[in-house]
């Protein structure tokens, strides 16, 4: 049996990361990936916020090939007839060092793997992980059909799914209510017409979230990222409300009604679509993080359910790379007392505990809650849009006072034991 | 866009040796009723056949494993591909 200090299951960001910081350690380190390439098989919206990352992998990120750095945000609010757009523009988005950059991952990651391997790290596609493999009650490896690699540490950075975790028994079987299902399309458009469109300078990138009608009522939304030469066009949806839906809907024709909103048809006209893809989002938040440690295990990114939908920010990319640092340094830690045990390896927790990723999960822990509230999504869009359609529109009839129609909104719309209900819930975030 | 020509856009490489999804048929005609399946699947890979079993087409399976975690009586046996097989992104 071939026998190596540390395996990383998974060539994403979590694992690469691990596997960089481990590697310039000096650590003897295999990161398998059962795609025929690192990225092939990973999917993001694909927003990366670099500033809580920057600090863990000091001038690594410098030189990656970022797709737009964000210069523009914006969020919109659907009705089925109407929307309303908060555009939020700024020279601080500007500023260089970049605050948040648009990736493709095929591309990010396969660079995230050279910088591994240029460090010493050794990076096997094509491989496919079985089972963990274990010794004397704890993980000493992984298995791959016959084969048994042996490690002193395995670290699980295997995505959403996650089998390694589970099979390692480091957290129950996954709940449709913890995991979302996200689709997306990559459509190309002429670099100088992305520009035109958001009204940006070549490199400069905007993003935009949808939320409202068009989820038919479903905990999710739409989102829309620039990259150099396409748009990132997709749609999240909760898995546990997809199976309620009545009448049912598939993904795929929701995501066609999406992209037939004029909002949409505009953006994308005489783009060429060249990728659909599908790729679960872990959004349970800091409840559904697994045991994170055992014996000769740790597990990071998506895997340890590391993502944060804060409605206005999805993160994942950044708490993947973290993490995978953090679990890196543990193992650092372990091999300085070489013991794997799940006593040194619970330094791992600790780290995390103290990393402003996991402080994000915890002060927006009830952000799951909140979001699956069908009001967010057909209500108040409503109500918004209404509002603001009598306030902007001119018609034969006599005008009333702009705060006459505010305020009679708000004592026929929102003076009522739920919404009253929905804000008093809305102080826990 | 049909979800025909949008699978058309994506690389397979196919494995036509074996499924990575397999459904348990007893299970799934005996104790499920509501058949998730059949509409959370972004490909729409699922179907029932003219005798009642449930069929996947998992050649054009994304590998997201949204069946995976609906599937409330655990009637399918849901692995990645094997190495070298199914979906390949190439933007992501």
């Amino acid at each position: 049996m071939d026998k190596v200090e540390v395996v990383i299951v998974g060539a994403g960001l979590a694992g690469l990361s691990a596997a960089y910081v481990l590697a310039d350690a000096g650590v003897e380190v295999l990161v398998v990936e059962r795609g025929d390439f690192p990225g092939s098989k990973n999917v993001s919206g694909g927003r990366l916020y670099l500033e809580p990352v920057r600090a863990y992998l000091p001038g690594l990120f410098d030189e990656a090939p970022f797709e737009r750095q964000v210069v523009k945000e914006r969020l919109t609010m659907l009705t089925s007839e109407s929307s309303v757009t908060v555009e939020l523009a700024s020279d601080r988005f500007r500023s260089s060092p970049a605050n948040s950059v648009t990736v493709l991952r095929a591309r990010f990651d396969q660079w995230l793997a050279e910088k591994a391997s240029e460090k010493g790290a050794f990076i096997i596609p094509g491989y496919k992980v079985d089972d963990v493999w274990m010794e004397e009650g704890r993980v000493a490896g992984i298995r791959s059909n016959e084969d048994i690699l042996q490690a002193d540490v395995v670290i699980a950075a295997d995505g959403v799914l996650s089998f390694i975790a589970e099979k390692a028994g480091m957290r129950e079987c996954h709940q449709p209510r913890n995991v979302a299902l996200g689709v997306k399309e990559i459509i190309e458009l002429p670099e100088k017409r992305i520009q035109d469109l958001f009204g940006l300078k070549a490199g400069e990138g905007a993003t935009q979230l949808f939320f409202g009608s068009i989820t038919e009522g479903m905990m999710g939304g739409g989102f829309l990222y620039t990259n150099q030469t396409s748009l990132s066009l997709g749609m999240v949806i909760s898995i546990h409300d997809l199976m309620q839906k009545h009448p049912t809907i598939s993904p795929h024709d929701l995501f066609e009604l999406f992209k037939k909103r004029p909002e949409i048809e505009v953006l994308i006209s005489g783009g060429h679509s060249v990728e659909y893809s599908a790729h679960d989002v872990p959004e349970g938040g800091l409840k559904s993080i697994p045991r994170l440690y055992a014996g000769g295990l740790l597990v990071a990114g998506d895997a340890a359910g590391l993502c944060l939908n804060q409605g206005i920010t999805l993160r994942g990319m950044d708490m993947a790379i973290v993490s995978g640092v953090l679990a890196g340094r543990a193992v650092l830690d372990a091999r300085q007392k070489k013991d794997y045990t799940a006593e040194s390896l619970g330094i791992y927790e600790k780290y995390l505990k103290g990393s402003s990723i996991y402080q994000d999960l915890s002060t927006f822990q009830h952000m799951p809650e909140i979001l699956s509230n069908p009001r967010l999504f057909e209500k108040y869009p409503e109500v918004a849009s209404e509002l603001l359609l009598e306030i902007f529109r001119v018609d034969a009839q006599p005008k009333q006072k702009i705060s006459r129609t505010v305020l009679r909104t708000i004592s026929r719309e929102l003076l009522k034991v739920d919404v009253l209900r929905d804000l008093w819930h809305m102080r826990k975030i | 866009m049909n979800i025909e020509a949008k699978l058309g856009l994506d690389v397979f490489q196919i494995d036509s040796e074996q499924s990575h999804i397999l459904i348990d048929q007893e299970v799934c005609q005996s104790r499920c009723t509501i058949r998730y399946c059949l509409h959370v699947c972004p490909a729409d890979l699922y179907d029932l056949n003219e005798n009642g079993e449930m069929t996947v087409d998992y050649e054009g399976c994304l590998e997201c494993g949204t069946c995976y975690v609906a599937c409330r009586e655990d009637a399918l046996e849901w692995h990645y591909p094997r190495a070298g097989y199914g979906v390949q992104y190439r933007f992501g």
